[in-house]
């Protein structure tokens, strides 16, 4: 009997880990910092904002009809959350070569008619998302500051319903940022979306 | 020791009590599939479902193997993965194999992004829509190891189940498909 319960566990923890495996930054990692050009021209890193409480690092793009659904969610994250110590910092891991429409020149027009609010900056040479672990457009790490660094604190999507932002059940960003604030546990630190897959340079 | 022993009584009834859900959940999906939508433009008629109403789609009680092929006309890989997909379905038309096209597309986009693609691509096989924004709940529940990244295939048949977070070729597809062709 007691055999059949450790064989029991034993599988279900190997499954359980086999879904959590995947290349990058996991929750409870410290990110190291990155230096990547804004639609300005300047180079913005983490160490730019020395004095956030964290960040919400959005890999996010031009063309992915996620990514555009998503846009004014993203803007209203920064103007609720930047006061409190959570600016957003938008990334395109995109190669503009595979996706024209993610050029360097492309993002600085989306930027002027969208009226962001945030840095988005371009992962030149493609070096930061991968560290990161980013897979998809629009894909949300949420970083918090400690006496150690910067740690992850979540991974995954904005919320519940990307074809309606007023449908919304559960916004995983805005649940998991107020619990930090608040110095609780994350309810959620890590949630499935389908976005569109990085391009990559070939 | 009788801590021990009510601590592995209680397991043992968390697993019972899994199983009973498990079996129950199976019941209540031997149901047909339904779509809440039905999207009828230029001579195609595209059904709509959420997870609940496609649940049915993906297990069978036949012989036929069934491939669920996840996908969407703004994915780059699937566009080009395609034209395999259907070579597949048209090889294997007249055998017990059925390919289902799920697009991941939004339903606002059926009438200007999908139907336009599939008239252009001259695409006959089977093809629906699912529609639910809550994907951290069902994504999981095709599989636990799929991210949500497409194109993905879904290969089953009665006693098999298998799947695939990648794009196929005719070959590869063929190959993984006949593990499931009973001889």
């Amino acid at each position: 009997m007691k055999y059949i319960f450790s064989i029991f566990s034993l599988l279900v923890l190997s499954s359980f880990l086999y879904a959590q495996k995947s290349a990058g930054y996991q929750v409870g990692d410290y990110v190291e910092d990155f230096s990547l050009k804004n639609i300005d021209g300047r180079y913005v890193s983490l160490s730019t904002f020395p004095d956030t409480k964290g960040f919400i690092i959005i890999f996010t793009c031009n063309v992915c009809p996620y990514s555009i659904a998503y846009e004014d969610r993203i803007t209203a994250l920064n103007v609720e959350y930047n006061s409190q110590g959570f600016p957003v910092i938008a990334i395109n891991p995109n190669d503009p070569e595979v996706q024209p429409g993610d050029s360097f020149e492309k993002m600085q027009e989306r930027y002027k008619e969208k009226g962001f609010n945030f840095p988005y900056l371009i992962d030149e040479g493609q070096k930061v998302y991968p560290k990161f672990g980013a897979q998809r457009t629009p894909h949300v790490f949420i970083l918090c500051r400690d006496n150690k660094g910067l740690k992850v604190e979540y991974i995954g999507t904005i919320d519940d319903n990307y074809e309606d932002a007023s449908e919304v059940k559960t916004p995983y960003v805005e649940n998991a940022v107020n619990a930090l604030l608040s110095g609780k546990p994350v309810p959620l630190t890590y949630t499935k979306a389908i976005g569109c897959g990085i391009k990559v340079k070939k | 020791m009788l801590y021990s022993t009510i601590n592995r009584y209680f397991r043992l009834m968390r697993l019972v009590f899994l199983l009973f859900l498990l079996c129950s959940s199976e019941i209540a999906s031997a149901q047909i599939a339904k779509p809440f939508e039905t999207v009828t433009f230029d001579g195609y008629q595209i059904a709509v479902y959420d997870y609940n109403g496609l649940e049915p789609l993906l297990q069978t009680q036949s012989d036929t193997v069934f491939i669920i092929h996840f996908w969407a006309t703004w994915c780059g890989p699937c566009v080009e993965e395609i034209p395999e997909i259907i070579k597949f379905n048209n090889a294997y038309i007249n055998q017990k194999v059925k390919v289902i096209l799920v697009s991941v597309d939004m339903r606002t986009k059926i009438k200007s992004a999908l139907i336009p693609f599939l008239k252009k691509q001259d695409i006959e096989a089977k093809v629906i829509v699912i529609s639910d924004p809550d994907m951290n709940r069902w994504i999981p529940l095709i599989d636990k190891k799929w991210e949500g990244t497409i194109p993905a295939t879904l290969i089953f048949s009665k006693n098999q189940r298998q799947f695939y977070p990648h794009p196929f070729n005719f070959d590869e597809l063929e190959t993984e498909v006949k593990k499931f062709i009973l001889p």
